[in-house]
């Protein structure tokens, strides 16, 4: 386990999600056309990065547990890369 | 034997309810899967009744819906999944490594609940009036037409994944942290190293497969359009996000079977096995590339030609590290002192059926050979070699192999070796015509079919009738031995696994002293004599 720590950085990443999702909910009304799905996709992502880094704690982990962090996404990366390929590629 | 052991410990039903002893959870896992396994059964048995004939007698079509969802589900999801993982894994791996329990036994006895939980709540839809989509669940079916309780039944399922992903999070760790000292990665026996790689894939796969059903329930309940192309959605999504989980699913039913012929060949060979390394490293190989295979689910669903052509070829290479493994088997019965106890003539016959089983999934690999044979009974032929023929069997012969283990008891080995005779001719009688069948074209997911194709499926359905009486005697001649057999000395096969260490049963925390490990598995000694077994 690590060091004990102010739960400020928890509130703050809770209250930084809350703000990420407002601002999803607001642009999604805003009319950018593809630019939509670009912009509430790189929210989606960033959402992601802090819960990965601040509620998993993996900003205070290394080697093995960072092995396995990365393996997740890079599954996810499969997913996304072979299931785009029938679409893509479709007639 | 008068010391305690795990069994003697405690008598109340409080302390098997709230163990948190791995040997008792496994137990308490054994219990739950045999019952699954007997509704799933049950299923089966009326489906072969009503198949018997052309015309429907037994049921409707729609009730001959809900039997095959049923059959499906319960059997994938409630048994074959966790069987081997759960039962031999949960008992058999702390003991393999010389540890006192898996690094996380409170969330052990979790997943048991959460297993339990989703199993009720698929039940409870089954009995409330069944579903009617097929294991598979697909859409547009599932979420737009069928009024059956689709969504208790997923949500069932959705539990139960989440059993899934706590039991393979604790292998992992389990496999990393407990190792006894000396108990290096290449001296693991190979049933942990295929328990690693089907662990890998539960933690990786199992929450799409969340996701999918999430996804499916929400377009069914709230008609968000996520599947259905009118409202926005696309109609080969569900498909894709289903089998990126249930390919590399068909892997996590296989996996733990393949290990556990590892130690049944070589202990009743007394060899090592052969080439050691490949095999581990092929374990991993199966989970990672099982990972790029799942459009050969899909060859006729109206995807992509540059996609089917992909998956066409990467499940051609998913085959290569199974068939070295199918090599390195015969390879280690080479000149190897065979002795053809119970749960080697299990071994010997997976290692058969499964080869049958994964060579016609190379047959079903090919896009043209697929677009006859997708739908027939030749893909049921193919998956139930391999599930049925491969996991079920590899399952019974390691249950035999660690029986006395378990128990503390020895069973009859008449009646064993009977029993493994009649389940691989009753198996061979059932599956092998519904080859035949499907080849000259017999769909699958129907309870009528022209007078033509009676003959083979009255032979299947005589086959059937033989596997399930061979699958109920276990019931009786192990049920015998837990309760009356002769007492099992330590190490009744001779082996030098650390489970055979200790004594058996063993006590509440494995081993009075830590092992120390100075060797590579399977150190046998080739002088062993098949001892007398009778109960
Ligand atoms: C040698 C590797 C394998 C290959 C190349 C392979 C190939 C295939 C293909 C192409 C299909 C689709 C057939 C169709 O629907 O038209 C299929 C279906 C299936 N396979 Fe395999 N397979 C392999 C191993 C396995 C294993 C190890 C299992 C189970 C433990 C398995 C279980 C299944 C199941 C359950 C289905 C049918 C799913 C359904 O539609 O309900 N396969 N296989
Ligand atoms: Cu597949």
């Amino acid at each position: 386990m690590t060091d004990w720590r102010p739960p400020l950085v928890l509130v703050g990443a809770w209250l930084g999600l809350l703000a990420l999702l407002a601002l999803t909910v607001t642009l999604a009304y805003v009319p950018l056309g593809a630019g939509n799905a670009v912009v509430s996709l790189a929210i989606g992502t960033i959402k992601a990065a802090l819960v990965a880094a601040i509620f998993m704690e993996l900003r205070h982990r290394g080697g093995l547990t960072l092995v396995f962090a990365g393996a997740g996404l890079f599954w996810l990366g499969i997913l996304l890369w072979l299931g785009s390929m029938d679409f893509l590629t479709r007639t | 034997m008068s010391e305690t052991n795990y069994l003697t410990t405690d008598y109340t039903l409080r302390s098997w309810f709230l163990t948190t002893d791995h040997k008792r959870i496994a137990i308490l896992y054994f219990a739950s899967l045999i019952f699954f396994f007997f509704i799933g059964g049950a299923a089966a048995t009326a489906m072969r009744i009503e198949l018997a004939t052309p015309q429907a007698d037994l049921v409707s079509s729609d009730a001959y819906n809900r039997l095959f969802t049923m059959h499906g589900i319960i059997m994938v999801w409630f048994f074959l999944i966790p069987s081997i993982p759960n039962t031999l894994g949960n008992f058999i791996v702390p003991l393999m490594i010389g540890a006192r329990d898996l690094a996380f036994p409170r969330l052990n006895l979790m997943s048991w609940y959460i297993f339990m939980l989703g199993g009720s709540t698929t039940l409870f839809a089954i009995f409330a009036g069944g579903i009617d989509t097929g294991w598979t669940f697909y859409t547009p079916f599932s979420t737009l037409y069928s009024n059956s309780y689709v969504i208790v039944a997923a949500a069932g399922v959705f539990i139960a994944g989440f059993s899934s992903i706590l039991t393979g999070l604790n292998f992992i760790v389990t496999i990393h942290r407990l190792r006894a000292p000396g108990l290096t990665w290449y001296r693991l026996p190979l049933f942990l190293w295929s328990l690693y790689a089907t662990s890998v894939i539960l933690v990786l796969a199992t929450p799409v497969l969340a996701i999918t059903l999430l996804l499916m329930a929400t377009e069914r309940f709230f008609g968000v359009g996520i599947f259905d192309p009118r409202i926005g959605g696309d109609p080969l999504l569900f498909q894709h996000l289903f089998w990126f989980y249930s390919h590399p699913a068909v892997y996590i039913m296989i996996l733990p079977g393949m290990g556990v012929i590892n130690e049944l060949v070589s202990c009743f060979s007394r060899k090592q096995v052969f080439g050691y390394k490949f095999v581990a490293w092929c374990s991993l190989a199966i989970a990672a590339v099982g990972f790029l295979v799942w459009g050969h689910h899909m060859f006729v669903s109206g995807q992509s030609l540059v996609a089917s052509l992909v998956f066409s070829f990467m499940s051609f290479i998913v085959a290569v590290p199974s068939a070295i493994k199918v090599f390195n088997w015969t390879a280690t019965l080479h000149k190897g002192s065979i002795h053809f106890d119970a749960p080697m003539l299990y071994a010997l016959a997976f290692i058969g059926l499964f080869t049958i089983g994964g060579l016609t999934g190379l047959f079903l690999a090919c896009l043209a050979f697929d677009v006859h044979a997708t739908d027939t009974y030749f893909v049921v032929a193919h998956f139930h070699y391999i599930m049925v023929g491969g996991m079920v069997t590899a399952y019974f012969g390691g249950l035999h192999y660690w029986w006395p283990k378990i128990t503390g008891r020895l069973y009859s080995e008449y009646w064993a070796r009977t029993a493994a005779v009649l389940i691989f001719f009753g198996f061979n009688l059932t599956f092998f015509p519904q080859f035949i069948l499907g080849a000259e074209g017999m769909p699958r997911r129907y309870h009528v079919y022209p007078p033509e194709f009676q003959v083979w499926n009255v032979l299947s359905s005589g086959g059937a009738a033989i596997l399930a009486v061979a699958y109920l005697m276990p019931l009786f001649y192990l049920g015998y031995s837990a309760f009356f057999g002769k007492r099992a000395p330590a190490n009744p096969w001779d082996a030098p696994g650390l489970e055979w260490q200790t004594s058996s049963p063993p006590p509440e925390f494995n081993f009075t002293t830590q092992p120390l490990v100075t060797r590579a598995p399977y150190q046998y000694n080739e002088a062993f004599e098949a001892k007398p077994q009778n109960a």
